[in-house]
């Protein structure tokens, strides 16, 4: 089991939380190309180490916030909410 | 020595039995054959068996590389020395010989998927895994015992009965089967309509079954040894050089490698090695729980899996029960387990067999699979030439060893993309072109 720091809620069971994925640059898709947006989509880092990511804390106040974590020791070191709740939130 | 005698046989200057035996195995100062005889002698003078493939030292150069040592690194190579005649090929592993995902699967074989594609794909693997023994001279314990794959909702039903469809338009044995039907077939079920999860249906697919994977890789390693090969475990591979677009060597912790061709055979760490080449990939890692109980009297005599209790079933030739799961739900490379999978797949064990509760756990693992946007492998070229990728084999990866082996080494001889490997090329993602796989992986993911 492992303990995810809910910026609202405080340390809850990482079952009670979605994973989101990693977060990144999301293209405008007014403008953006079909290739661009299937990167965007489908290519991810996938590091082993620290990545930035965001979670969701459905059994909780379900909202999404994003997360620092270590895929290799799942070590959390950072948890914030979304510098803009709009451009965080799918 | 070994190649020319093939040849000698093939001419008709050979003895007979060279003619009609493979010489996988044989080798100078080795007995040439595992056989019964062989076994008996060994076991009434207790003498050790020798080791089923040499060590060497590392050349600083190979006409092909491929990085990971377990099922498909090991047929690749083996399919290129003997196949294509290619033997100059070294197969590097940063452990021992299928120690990640090669030894951390449930050992399930199957074909009936829901894609064209994917069905046809599996089926050449299991058509290839039916012969293995004899091919490798070496027992891999392949066992066709039946594939259960329950319905708990009609539209589980429903998807049962488009893979059925799918499955016999590609001629494959694979049928929606009823509720008094698994009765007779697994009868320590629980097919009453008061449980939990009544099971409505199931998918029926008699070639399915379970194989010893150890064998799998040990046999593969000892024949591509044979031919020539040579594999270097604890060897990891630290970068790959890449100039002008073309592969130009690798380096590893025990020295560096010249050569012009890599092909990325691993399982759980390939988006790492991809990131070496440039090559990004849409590739998450995420780990699979898995746990084995004790051993009892054989009494479960096909392959139970049930998409809504996420849950799989099998039984050994040991006695164990081997219990599997979906991957976890968010990315990692840790393989320690977690409690909380032990208690919901003890309590989805018992909805479908409630007489297991007295059975005690062994142990409990992980293995890390490389999950893609549409749950099938990514296979074939990159824009790096010289740089071939044989990944994203998610929880789907072990069935496929053989066929794989089989297609990269045709592509990596060639250079030409089989046709059965075609649809699941890397390109296909920024190009819109998925294979969607989903409806059919065996727990539903």
């Amino acid at each position: 089991m492992i303990l995810l720091p809910c910026p609202h809620c405080g340390p809850r069971n990482v079952s009670e939380f979605r994973y989101a994925g990693e977060t990144g640059p999301r293209p405008n898709p007014n403008s953006t190309t079909p290739q661009e947006w299937r990167d965007y989509l489908y290519t991810v880092d996938n590091p082993a180490g620290w990545t930035t990511e965001k979670w969701f804390h459905g059994t909780g106040c379900r909202r999404y916030f994003v997360v620092e974590r270590n895929t290799v020791t799942n070590e959390v070191r950072d948890s914030r909410l979304p510098a803009t709740q709009l451009e965080n939130s799918p | 020595m070994v190649a020319s005698e093939i040849a000698e046989a093939r001419r008709g200057g050979g003895d007979v039995i060279g003619k009609l035996i493979n010489r996988n195995g044989a080798r100078n100062g080795y007995s040439a054959r595992y056989s019964a005889f062989d076994l008996f002698r060994r076991g009434l003078t207790g003498s050790e068996w020798p080791q089923a493939w040499r060590s060497h030292d590392l050349k600083s150069s190979y006409e092909a590389v491929i990085v990971g040592g377990g099922v498909h690194g090991l047929a690749t190579a083996y399919y290129l020395a003997k196949e294509h005649g290619i033997t100059d090929v070294a197969v590097l592993d940063k452990g021992y010989i299928g120690g990640g995902a090669s030894g951390r699967n449930t050992a399930i074989i199957r074909s009936n998927y829901l894609t064209p594609e994917g069905v046809r794909f599996y089926n050449r693997s299991v058509k290839l895994y039916e012969n293995l023994s004899a091919e490798l001279n070496f027992n891999v314990m392949f066992s066709q015992r039946g594939h259960l794959t329950l319905a708990h909702n009609d539209g589980a039903v429903r998807t049962m009965r488009w893979r059925a469809e799918v499955n016999k338009l590609e001629g494959i044995d694979s049928e929606v089967i009823w509720p008094d039907e698994i009765k007779k077939l697994v009868p320590y079920m629980d097919t009453s309509e008061h449980a939990r999860y009544p099971i409505l249906g199931a998918l029926y697919h008699p070639p399915g079954g379970i194989i010893r994977h150890d064998a799998v890789v040990w046999g593969y390693a000892r024949a591509a040894d044979a031919h020539g090969v040579h594999i270097h475990p604890y060897t990891e591979v630290q970068d790959i050089v890449v100039e002008d677009g073309r592969v130009r060597g690798v380096r590893t912790n025990q020295g560096n490698i010249a050569t012009n061709k890599v092909v990325n055979c691993t399982a759980g760490y390939s988006s790492l090695v991809s990131d070496m080449a440039g090559v990004r990939m849409p590739i998450g890692t995420f780990p699979l729980q898995a746990a084995v109980t004790e051993r009892v009297k054989p009494f479960l005599h096909t392959v139970v899996v049930s998409g809504t209790l996420h849950v799989y079933v099998s039984q050994t030739d040991r006695g164990e029960l081997v219990f599997g799961a979906s991957v976890d739900p968010f990315t990692s490379y840790s393989t320690g387990g977690s409690l909380e999978f032990i208690e919901g797949l003890a309590g989805h064990v018992l909805e479908l067999m409630p007489p297991l509760s007295k059975l005690r756990l062994l142990r409990q693992w992980a293995g890390l699979c490389d999950m893609t946007p549409d749950y099938s492998p990514i296979m074939g070229i990159t824009p790096v030439e010289g740089f071939y990728i044989d990944v994203g084999w998610g929880t789907w990866g072990f069935k496929a060893g053989p066929v794989s082996g089989e297609m990269m080494a045709e592509l990596v001889a060639t250079g030409k993309t089989p046709k059965l490997i075609a649809p699941f090329d890397l390109a296909r993602f920024p190009e819109g072109r998925l294979v969607g796989e989903k409806g059919a992986a065996a727990v539903g993911h």
